[in-house]
């Protein structure tokens, strides 16, 4: 039992009674549900569909009424259409992959900024990081929410912050080392790369003062957690996020490493059945819905993030009042994380397209090499690909690489490969073979 | 003077060369020549064959991609010097052999050395000019 030992005035908002949390986040949910209606046109126009007017909404129950947020909606609004406030308050746009070739775009206040370090703040403080800790931000740092969500909520947090970014792994080990680096936040998969790389480099992870990994980005497993404790000496902590609720910091493991707490006084949690929508009975398994209740640039109601999770029904041993979910596994779409980057088939198929004119038989194979994710897409040559010189063909699959590489930001192998030679099953073609290990 | 090639997209594994000649040699169709252009994924096995239209049919039915492409037939003497000659005759002329091969013909003195020019007309031009002997398609298939 470890009850409130990880209690510290960062984290004081995990642990507020529940009926003091309930009406904050009724109260919050009003607010948020009155300034999306009156400034986003999509959510006024599906409100008004269903007869409803935020004056509806008279406890958090009433939450079930309304409309869901997708995926598509973001892409749909491109690139402002779902901001609830005017462009002078916004301060930060971040953008991520969307579907297909144009990004998602999210947008930040001052005021979301602030809630968002906090909640990154309190992240951090529920692994047991506090000031006098040095964290490295070996996620990106760019339009991908991973490095500056987590750079600003260390900041807050008091701890000291080395802002390396992702890449250059032999200069992050020397830093980490150098510096004497106590945690450490990147996908799990650039962690268990860097551990390979000490290796070689001879310098033993596991005398490093690292104590511990805030890992997300990338759903990861029971095992790859044992894999990185037992060849460092840090304890990894799944933190939980997406750009569109506000980035990395909408939930995490607290030191029990039972469960990802969510922050639901700003971000307000449902599991719904995918196929009907319907809430879930508590603890059963279905997609986990969201909706950020004190959002001001960029409000959603109810996104639905086709992630599958139940929640926790029992109270966890630190004593934190706010729910928790099991780590998420899988996904109900076909989205793939890469590299902590967000990918989807038809992302891949709009390149093909493009390039091409016509869409051939292709695959996606994702292996991982010295811990690194690795992408090939195999292309069933077509007519128009094939060229009657190892040149030309080399040239074709540097161009389709290009250009794979432009919209989906991540580095793809491109086979040609030989007509019929990719599996199809009822005539369709298996798209994606995932040969990465847990 | 050009002469038509089939290309066949391959894959660099073992037993994939075998299924398009099994396919010709069912159809009793003859390889006059024959080369492999091999990358790291992949070939491209090239071929001369007697009836080209009917060949390309047969493959593409049995899901081969193949390409033909218009080649030049050279015959050089088979001495040293000879690939030389034809070589020389090009120098200076700027034109791109993208590939050849070579094979010997049924004439002891000869051989014969088939060019994927860039520019297949300008070639011939120039290889005329200097009196080297290039084949007509049924030269070559005539046996």
């Amino acid at each position: 039992m470890i009850s409130r030992s990880c209690f510290s005035p960062a984290s004081a908002l995990d642990f507020v009674p529940r009926h003091e949390l309930e009406q904050l986040q009724l109260r919050r949910l009003q607010t948020v549900v009155a300034l999306s209606y009156e400034n986003v046109p999509l959510f006024r126009s599906r409100m008004k569909e269903r007869g409803l007017a935020p004056e509806g909404i008279l406890s958090m129950a009433d939450i079930a009424k309304l409309p869901f947020t997708v995926k598509t909606d973001l892409r749909d609004t491109y690139p402002f259409g779902l901001f609830a406030v005017p462009m002078k308050d916004v301060v930060r746009l971040h953008a991520s992959s969307g579907t297909t070739g144009k990004p998602i775009v999210v947008s930040y206040t001052k005021a979301d900024l602030d809630v968002w370090s906090s909640v990154v703040s309190r992240s951090f403080s529920a692994c047991g990081l506090h000031e006098g800790d040095i964290i490295q931000v070996a996620y990106g740092y760019g339009l991908f929410t991973g490095g500056l969500g987590a750079h600003y909520g260390a900041e807050k947090l008091g701890a000291t912050v080395v802002p390396t970014s992702v890449g250059n792994t032999d200069r992050q080990i020397m830093l980490m080392s150098d510096f004497g680096t106590t945690a450490i936040c990147c996908t799990p998969t650039y962690f268990l790369h860097m551990i390979e790389r000490a290796d070689s480099m001879g310098i033993d992870m596991r005398k490093l003062p690292l104590r511990a990994g805030i890992f997300g980005a990338e759903p990861w497993t029971e095992g790859m957690r044992q894999h990185i404790e037992a060849n460092s000496n840090l304890k990894a902590f799944d933190i939980y996020g997406l750009s569109e609720i506000i980035g990395p910091g909408v939930g995490v493991e607290c030191v029990c490493q039972n469960g990802l707490h969510i922050f639901e006084d700003h971000f307000y949690p449902e599991i719904v059945d995918p196929e009907s929508g319907e809430l879930m009975p508590e603890g059963e398994e279905g997609e986990l819905v969201l909706t950020t209740l004190s959002k001001q640039a960029m409000p959603l109601l109810r996104y639905r993030t086709r992630d599958i999770t139940a929640f926790h029904t029992d109270r966890c041993d630190c004593g934190r009042t706010i729910r928790r979910i099991r780590r998420i596994g899988q996904r109900c779409d076909d989205m793939l994380i890469i590299r902590g980057i967000n990918i989807f088939p038809s992302q891949v198929e709009s390149v093909l397209l493009a390039v091409e004119g016509t869409l051939p038989h292709y695959q996606i194979i994702l292996t991982r090499e010295h811990g690194l994710d690795q992408m090939e897409v195999q292309v069933e040559v077509t007519s128009q690909l094939f060229a009657d010189t190892v040149s030309g063909l080399e040239a074709m699959e540097r161009k389709l690489a290009q250009a794979m590489e432009r919209v989906l930001q991540v580095r793809v192998r491109i086979t040609l490969v030989e007509p019929r030679t990719i599996q199809r099953s009822e005539g369709k073609a298996k798209r994606v073979i995932d040969r990465r290990q847990s | 003077m050009k002469i038509t090639q089939l290309s066949v997209f391959v894959e660099n594994a073992p037993g994939h060369i075998l299924a398009p000649c099994r396919a010709l040699a069912d159809a009793g169709v003859n390889l006059r020549a024959l080369s492999l252009a091999d990358a790291q994924q992949y070939g491209i096995l090239r071929m001369i064959v007697s009836n080209w239209q009917e060949a390309a049919k047969i493959l593409e039915a049995q899901g081969f991609r193949v390409k033909a492409t218009e080649v030049v037939a050279v015959e050089v003497a088979d001495r040293p010097g000879g690939m030389a000659d034809v070589l020389g005759a090009l120098e200076g002329t700027g034109i791109n052999i993208e590939y050849m091969f070579a094979f010997p013909y049924e004439r002891a003195d000869k051989a014969i050395l088939i060019f994927r020019f860039a520019d297949p007309d300008a070639a011939i031009a120039r290889l005329q000019t200097a009196g080297i002997n290039l084949l007509a398609s049924a030269e070559l298939l005539a046996k």
